[in-house]
């Protein structure tokens, strides 16, 4: 099984796929990954993909918004402490735009490069393009692709596996 | 965008290059590129300054000049040296001190010393500065079109006076403006001894009537003054004097012993003396005969309680003025103005007499008398000269062609002159028709001597020396008499060497030249000047015409470009005149109710025919103007003059006949249709209700001192979310008191300001925008009945508020408060976001739309103060209380390891204020005048209810209304509720 | 694909009517997966345009080019070319940049509020809101930079490690500024790129040209549709949208911020931050149909952007217009409640004043005007909406004139007040932005799907979203 990098199964209704994903993993099949032209509720889970995106935009939203409010406390009472107007070198109520606005934006920005990076993208080829008709998954056709090396991934076996969710077809996916 | 600003300051010849060559002025050697590098400005500069003597022929002996306090041997690059000068303002001297650094006058202020000037100036004394650097002063010794020489010009008037001996130099005339110099007299009657046949005479469009020019009067000992027509404490050779003297005797700070003097004023049109009156009435001119007459017979006939009915509209207030006068006999003055007919002026020195007031108020000084009657001398001058007879006429200064009578047709007569030289700082109307243009040195580069109001004698000492080819007046008129011209410096000491033989003479020369002012009473002999035959006859119009809708012009000279002498001056044309603050430009002031008669706009062009001659003028419709008057300023229209004065204004003296110098009847005016737009800086001359210029009564003010300065406050300090001890001040307080009871509205911060700080004129065009830079403008808000109202004057710098509202906005902090509370600008921090102008209550900061310093010329940078930054295009500017002067009395201070002294840092527009109403110090010291003053019950701060916590303030304006006419003063009050539109 | 799986994914039902007689159905018509795909994408990948967009393209161009000539002048010359002074020291720069901030909030508010509260006829617009907001915003950055006085030295505004130790002045509305302009248009365009990310991909798939397959390739950044990016990309589009939905809302307090504190009669007023949101996203909503309307004619999309959606968006501003009404009245009110006579004074002077005409015009195109959208007839009518549109968008620019410029030329001396005219130079900027903004939308319908195609088949295959209850 050197240059496969999985086996692949083509419906056209995303019900289908949906199907085809929770068979395969009550099947044991793990490493594996649907494709569909819409995100397809609740395919994820079936395939058992888990992620801790949320978390991470949490986490940036803090860092941002207590980085703004020591930015702007360091520099008004530490680094650069000067009389504006008579008012207190610590006018906190001041600085509580920008400690919003600051939190928004990092977490923000950890949500998009988060979700790219969790994605492994931007990544230029990828094995499964090389499937003929992929590029119908971004348009009006579902895939499921077992991947080779998976534990529990057999030539033979796999392909009956796929051909017994009555897909379009079953085609191998070079590496 | 702006092609008139930028074009005003470009330069297209440099100054520098001429003195150079000044012995062989190639054509292309006075052409420069603006663009002159640095460097080689300087390295020009510096050689012009050591070339210079060689530029002027004569062979200079060694000049020493005596600095004012330091000796000379103590100069220090860097450090300001201050001598003691003189300027003249119709002749008059006013002693100045001169700061000069590295060898270039850069500020001028008062000589405290000078009894014309006791520390204060003018608004012209200022501006001389800019006169001295003016690119387009006259340059070289012109010949008709072509360059000359000094030289050359010696050898022909060798020639020709040659030719005169034989006849006594009955073909020679010298036409001078008014002169008070002893040294140019004596020369002047040296001529006359040479040449028994010549003739000098004098000409001074806006001279004074010899009457007023010889009475001084002594305001601080009178309690009652009724002016007629008279703008004593803004015009005239001891304005200075006489503003000190007024408001002093009007400032009043403890009410118990609250004691103010009252000013009546009939005048018609508004003037600074009006506008202090205590009451004012708008009279034509012509009426002020009339008015004049009933006071005195009421004077005459003691009857303290007659009241004449219906002769005039002025009973109250005649009624009111004669019974104070005679309340207070021998300690009140009648005062009538220069404009006025020798007639009014009999009858007030009349009133006077019967008053007894010469002891305390009028005397007369003793001056060498002057021709009197300079307009029959003109008038036959012009004869001879239309005749031929005249071979050769000196002008020393003025422009004849310009400013004579228009019935004198003296451009015509001046073309049959054989040879005529003009003597003059700029190239002007006269200068082109003259063969002859002989440069002037300004009075800054060159020896003189004059005389004060009271005969006081100043030398004049030069700070820098000649920037171009320029010859001084004792120069050009020893000339005639001698040969080889002894320099200026020789002349005028010799003069006073002659008067004093002893072996004192060399240190009472130098106290002299320190001083400013000849102490030694010995030399102050008013001996010299050929005592002429004194026939004072009348050379005005007879103030006649019973029909009162008739209009009567009146010609007056500009409050700021005067004669038009000023004209290319840009300091002086951007200062907003007082009332109607236009600037660059005059204009035809009518009255609201001629307006509403003839249904006249403002800015509307009319067609003035005054006696045959047409004139077409913009108008302006000025509140407290004499119904049927309508005032012309003079000084504009010039045709001849440079970059600034072009375009500028009408020419008045095209109406001004000899006939009617000063006021006349028969005017009628006629609508065009036109339209002009004016640039002004203060549209809006109402208050609107709001209370930020408080006034008050002196009665009031006795009976509850806090009453005159009532209304909201601030918060007090206490009541503050804040910790209101976050922000102590260390060591000073630096704060300000402006005293609008003392402030006579003179504009003289503004213009001193301006000189101190570098700060641009931007034109007209740029005004019109709303973009003028004075840091100090002095606001002018009328009151009570739109036909006669009341004038208050306020000047506003930054406050330099505690809660600055501008540094709260600004994003980079380019605005912030220093620990002496001094709200200070960081021009190279400001990005010119505009926010801090937007938030600023006062409309205090000035920002630099455009780049108004490209292209100075070489001689203009010279102007700059080195302390102060020249400000870049996109930063916003303001008041920084002057911080230069600050430091560099911290400086003193430390170096003589004490603290400040109060009074020891004086802002230039403290210290410019005739009125002494701009106070500055340390409000942390108890004692320091400043916090005295704020302690005083009148002190308020503006918009202080906006919790902005200025720390300029102001004392509340007090006048002292006679009770008598306190009806009058009601009606006013609720004449501003309807005026209010 | 054949038959039997079309029949799977259409419905053959009839489009159901409302009772104010409008399809219920977002997408009318028999769309399929293909469809879509072709409508919007070959709007895309087959490069004819229909002539009216070149018209269009043209008119923006040179729009475009006037406003790099007038920046240029103002580069050399500096603002003294426009007609501000003291004391009108903001003019027309402030008006145009609340104005573009304004019009560049119906996007987000579209995309991520009505996002969360599952209103999926958003669909077919948000796309091209979302851009819409991008270009608004991005002229809308450029006034405050162009309006200082040394617009060469703008980076001071933010904090960076600066040689000499200085700061920004943090209590300054302007900084504020700076950063919630800028994170507004950072997270719009994350949350557009996001959005954007699978129809990319559907392009690059469909181009048959090469250049198309590199260009969307890249863009595209090797999305493969697979499980789990739709898993991490619906996520965080979800948080972004949570995240915009604040932002949105905070944008324009701020902006009222530079108003409202400072103390000048006018500005200084507490109900500025709601009246500006509110008068944000109703001119938001004005510029959406403005560009709407002719899109969805021009490349025949009325099946995709159905009068529906126009009904909603003219509710939406029907709503805000009522708010914006309501802030005016509060403010009159509250001037003359105050007893203040410097408010007092402003209030009368604004209607009455020299520019009193100007505020009676915007009474006229802002509140009179959108009072015809209670009329179904006008919501329904895309020619009379669009002009209603027009009148809202005319009224919040002169609303910004008002404010700014009347406020400032008669504050609280009288002796310091002014007027303000404007210059060619003014007019020159306010309209070239329009070009800059109009000519990145070209260029965006041009090159981008501008309807969502992945949300429009996922329509597609589940009906069911499509019918509002």
């Amino acid at each position: 099984m050197k240059n496969v990098f999985g086996l692949a199964a083509e419906f056209s209704v995303h019900e289908d796929l949906l199907r085809a994903a929770e068979k395969a993993y009550t099947a044991g099949y793990r490493r594996m990954d649907g494709f569909a032209p819409f995100p397809v509720e609740g395919l994820a889970e079936a395939l058992g993909k888990r992620t801790r995106l949320p978390l991470l935009v949490l986490i940036g939203g803090i860092i941002g918004g207590a980085g703004a409010y020591y930015m702007q406390w360091y520099a008004n009472l530490v680094s650069y402490p000067v009389n504006i107007g008579g008012r207190p070198m610590h006018s906190w109520p001041a600085f509580i735009p920008i400690t919003f606005e600051l939190t928004v934006l990092c977490a923000g920005l950890v949500a998009f490069f988060g979700a790219l990076a969790l994605s492994g993208l931007p990544r230029p080829h990828h094995p499964i393009f090389n499937l003929p008709e992929f590029e119908r998954a971004s348009q009006d056709r579902f895939f499921l692709c077992i991947e080779a090396d998976d534990p529990k991934f057999d030539a033979e076996n796999t392909r009956a596996f796929l051909q017994g969710l009555n897909p379009l077809n079953v085609a191998e996916v070079a590496k | 965008m702006q092609p008139g600003a930028q074009s005003r300051f470009t330069d297209h010849g440099s100054p520098i290059i001429r003195t150079n060559s000044s012995n062989e002025f190639a054509p292309g050697a006075s052409e420069w590129p603006d663009d002159i590098s640095r460097r080689e400005f300087l390295r020009l500069a510096g050689a012009s300054l050591a070339l210079a003597g060689f530029g002027a022929c004569t062979k200079q002996p060694i000049e020493t000049i005596v600095p004012y306090v330091k000796q000379p041997e103590e100069i220090v690059p860097g450090k300001p040296l201050r001598f003691a000068s003189a300027t003249t303002l119709n002749g008059y001297a006013q002693g100045l001190v001169v700061t000069s650094r590295e060898g270039r006058p850069i500020k001028i202020e008062g000589n405290p010393d000078h009894p014309a000037s006791l520390g204060a100036t003018t608004i012209w004394a200022q501006a001389d500065l800019l006169e001295l650097y003016d690119p387009d002063r006259a340059q070289a010794v012109m010949r008709g079109e072509n360059i000359s020489t000094w030289n050359d010009f010696l050898r022909e008037i060798d020639s020709t006076l040659q030719a005169q001996r034989s006849g006594g130099g009955a073909g020679i005339r010298i036409l001078t403006e008014a002169i008070t110099s002893p040294t140019l007299i004596s020369q002047l009657q040296s001529i006359q001894q040479r040449f028994p046949n010549s003739k000098c005479i004098q000409w001074q469009p806006i001279a004074p009537e010899i009457a007023v020019a010889e009475t001084v009067y002594d305001l601080t000992k009178a309690r009652v003054i009724v002016a007629l027509d008279s703008d004593f404490l803004f015009m005239g050779p001891a304005a200075l004097r006489y503003a000190r003297d007024f408001s002093r005797a009007r400032r009043v700070r403890d009410p118990a012993s609250a004691a103010m003097n009252r000013l009546y004023v009939a005048e018609p049109t508004p003037t600074i003396t009006g506008s202090n009156a205590d009451h004012r009435i708008a009279a034509a001119a012509r009426d002020m005969l009339g008015i004049a007459r009933q006071i005195a017979t009421r004077i005459a006939s003691r009857q303290r309680s007659s009241i004449l009915k219906g002769e005039t509209k002025y009973d109250s207030w005649i009624q009111a003025a004669a019974e104070d006068l005679l309340a207070n006999r021998g300690a009140s003055i009648a005062i009538a103005g220069q404009t006025q007919t020798p007639e009014v002026h009999e009858l007030v020195a009349e009133i006077n007499r019967q008053l007894g007031n010469e002891a305390v108020g009028a005397r007369i000084a003793k001056l060498p008398s002057r021709p009197v009657n300079q307009l029959d001398d003109l008038r036959q001058l012009v004869q001879e000269m239309g005749q031929g007879k005249v071979e050769l006429l000196i002008i020393l200064g003025g422009n004849p062609v310009y400013n004579a009578p228009a019935d004198i047709e003296f451009a015509s007569a001046l073309r049959n002159v054989k040879t005529s030289v003009h003597h003059t700082l700029h190239a002007d109307e006269t200068s082109r028709i003259c063969h002859w243009v002989i440069p002037a040195a300004h009075f800054l580069e060159t020896w003189s001597d004059v005389r004060a109001f009271d005969g006081a004698v100043s030398i004049v000492q030069p700070l820098i020396e000649p920037l171009y080819a320029n010859i001084s007046t004792h120069e050009i008129i020893a000339a005639l008499v001698e040969q080889p011209v002894r320099s200026a410096y020789e002349i005028v000491r010799e003069f006073w060497r002659e008067r004093n033989q002893t072996a004192q003479f060399d240190i009472e020369w130098r106290r002299a030249l320190s001083d400013g002012i000849l102490q030694n009473p010995s030399w102050n002999t008013s001996s010299e000047g050929a005592e002429e035959s004194v026939a004072a006859t009348t050379t005005l119009s007879p103030a006649s015409s019973e029909k009162p809708s008739q209009l009567e012009i009146l010609f007056r000279a500009d409050a700021c470009v005067l004669d038009g002498r000023y004209a290319n001056n840009s300091w002086l044309q951007e200062l907003p005149r007082p009332f109607t603050k236009l600037t660059w430009e005059n204009a035809a002031l009518i009255s609201p109710e001629l307006a509403a008669r003839e249904k006249i706009d403002n800015g509307e062009v009319v067609e003035l025919i005054f006696r045959g001659r047409k004139l077409k003028a913009p108008v302006w419709i000025q509140p407290g103007q004499a119904e049927n008057s309508i005032t012309l300023h003079l000084g504009y229209g010039r045709t001849e003059v440079g970059r600034v004065g072009k375009d500028c204004g009408f020419n008045a003296y095209t109406l001004r006949t000899s006939e009617a110098l000063w006021f006349g009847d028969g005017l009628t005016i006629q609508k065009t249709g036109q339209k002009h737009s004016f640039a002004t800086t203060q549209h809006h001359h109402t208050m609107e209700g709001r209370d930020f210029l408080r006034t008050g009564t002196l009665a009031e003010f006795r009976a509850d001192a806090k009453r005159v300065a009532h209304s909201q406050e601030g918060p007090a300090r206490d009541e503050t979310l804040y910790d209101p001890n976050e922000y102590q001040n260390r060591g000073y307080a630096w704060g300000m008191v402006v005293d609008l009871g003392a402030c006579i509205g003179c504009s003289a911060c503004t213009i001193a300001c301006q000189a101190e700080n570098n700060i641009p004129a931007v034109g007209k065009q740029q005004v019109a925008l709303g973009r003028e830079m004075h840091w100090i403008r002095v606001d002018t808000y009328r009151s009570g009945n739109i036909d006669n109202p009341q004038f208050n004057h306020q000047p506003v710098p930054c406050m330099h508020c505690e809660r600055a509202p501008c540094e709260l906005v600004c994003p980079v902090g380019a605005t912030v408060h220093d620990d002496e509370g001094i709200n200070v600008q960081v021009y190279n921090r400001c990005i010119g976001t505009r926010y801090c102008s937007n938030n600023c209550p006062y409309k205090v900061r000035r920002f630099n739309f455009l780049e108004l310093n490209a292209g100075l010329s070489a001689t203009e940078k010279l102007a700059k103060n080195p302390n102060v930054t020249v400000r870049s295009r996109g930063v916003m500017e303001k008041c920084t209380y002057c911080i230069q002067r600050i430091e560099a009395a911290r400086i003193e201070a430390e170096l003589e390891n004490r603290s400040i002294r109060d009074g020891e840092v004086v802002p230039a527009c403290a210290q410019v204020c005739p009125a002494e109403a701009i106070i500055f110090g340390n409000i942390h010291d108890p004692n320091s005048r400043v916090s005295k003053l704020k302690r005083l019950p009148t002190n308020y701060g503006m918009l202080a209810e906006l919790n902005t916590r200025p720390r300029t303030t102001y004392l509340a304006k007090l006048r002292n209304p006679n009770p008598a006419l306190v009806i009058s003063e009601q009606r006013s009050v609720n004449g501003e509720q309807h005026e209010r539109t | 694909m054949n038959a039997l799986d079309r029949s799977l994914i259409t419905d053959h039902r009839s489009p159901a009517l409302s009772p104010l007689g409008y399809p219920t159905k977002l997408l009318t018509g028999e769309q399929t997966f293909e469809s879509v795909n072709k409508t919007i994408g070959s709007i895309v990948l087959q490069g004819r345009q229909p002539r009216s967009w070149w018209v269009g393209f043209i008119i923006a161009f040179t729009l475009l080019m006037i406003f790099f000539l007038a920046v240029s002048w103002l580069l050399i010359r500096g603002i003294g070319i426009w007609g501000v002074n003291i004391p009108v020291a903001w003019g027309f720069a402030i008006v145009n940049f609340v104005w573009w901030i304004g019009i560049g909030h119906a996007g987000t508010f579209i995309s991520a509020i009505l996002l969360l509260l599952f209103q999926h006829w958003r669909t077919s617009i948000n796309r091209l809101t979302e851009s819409m907001t991008l270009f608004a915003v991005a002229c809308a950055g450029l006034f405050p930079l162009l309006h200082l006085g040394r617009p060469w030295v703008f980076y001071w505004l933010f904090p960076y490690p600066d040689t000499m130790g200085v700061w920004p002045q943090f209590r300054s509305p302007l900084v504020w500024d700076i950063f919630a302009v800028g994170t507004y248009f950072t997270i719009s365009l994350l949350f557009w790129f996001l959005g954007l990310l699978p129809d990319l991909a559907t392009v690059r798939d469909r181009a048959r040209r090469n250049w198309q397959k590199k260009f969307y390739g890249v863009l595209a950044l090797g999305w493969r549709n697979s499980a789990t990016h739709w898993q991490r990309h619906q996520i965080a589009y979800l948080l972004l949208a949570g995240l915009a939905t604040p932002l949105v809302l905070s944008v324009h307090s701020v902006v009222s911020l530079d108003f409202a504190v400072a103390q000048l009669p006018g500005w200084h007023s507490t109900i500025f931050p709601p009246y500006f949101v509110a008068g944000a996203v109703y001119s938001g909503f004005a510029m959406v149909l403005n560009i709407v309307i002719p899109v969805r004619k021009i490349y025949r999309l009325q099946d995709l952007i159905t009068l529906r959606h126009l009904n909603n968006m003219a509710n939406v501003m029907l709503a805000t217009g009522l708010i914006v009404s309501y802030g005016y009245f509060i403010e009159a009110f509250m001037a003359w409640y105050s007893g203040d006579i410097f408010d007092q004074y402003m209030m009368t002077n604004r209607a009455f004043g020299p520019y009193g005409w100007m505020f009676w015009a915007l009474m006229f195109f802002n509140v009179l005007v959108p009072q015809t959208l209670w009329s179904a007839r006008v919501r329904r009518n895309p020619l009379t909406l669009f002009f209603v549109a027009l009148s809202v968008n005319i009224g919040m620019w002169l609303e910004r004139f008002v404010i700014v410029i009347t406020s400032l030329h008669r504050d609280f001396v009288p002796s310091a007040w002014g007027t303000f005219f404007p210059t060619v130079w003014d007019w020159a900027t306010l309209f070239g932005s329009v070009g800059l903004f109009l000519t990145l939308l070209f260029l965006f319908m041009r090159f981008l799907p501008m309807i969502a195609i992945s949300e429009s088949r996922k329509l597609v295959a589940e009906p069911q979203k499509a019918i509002t209850p």
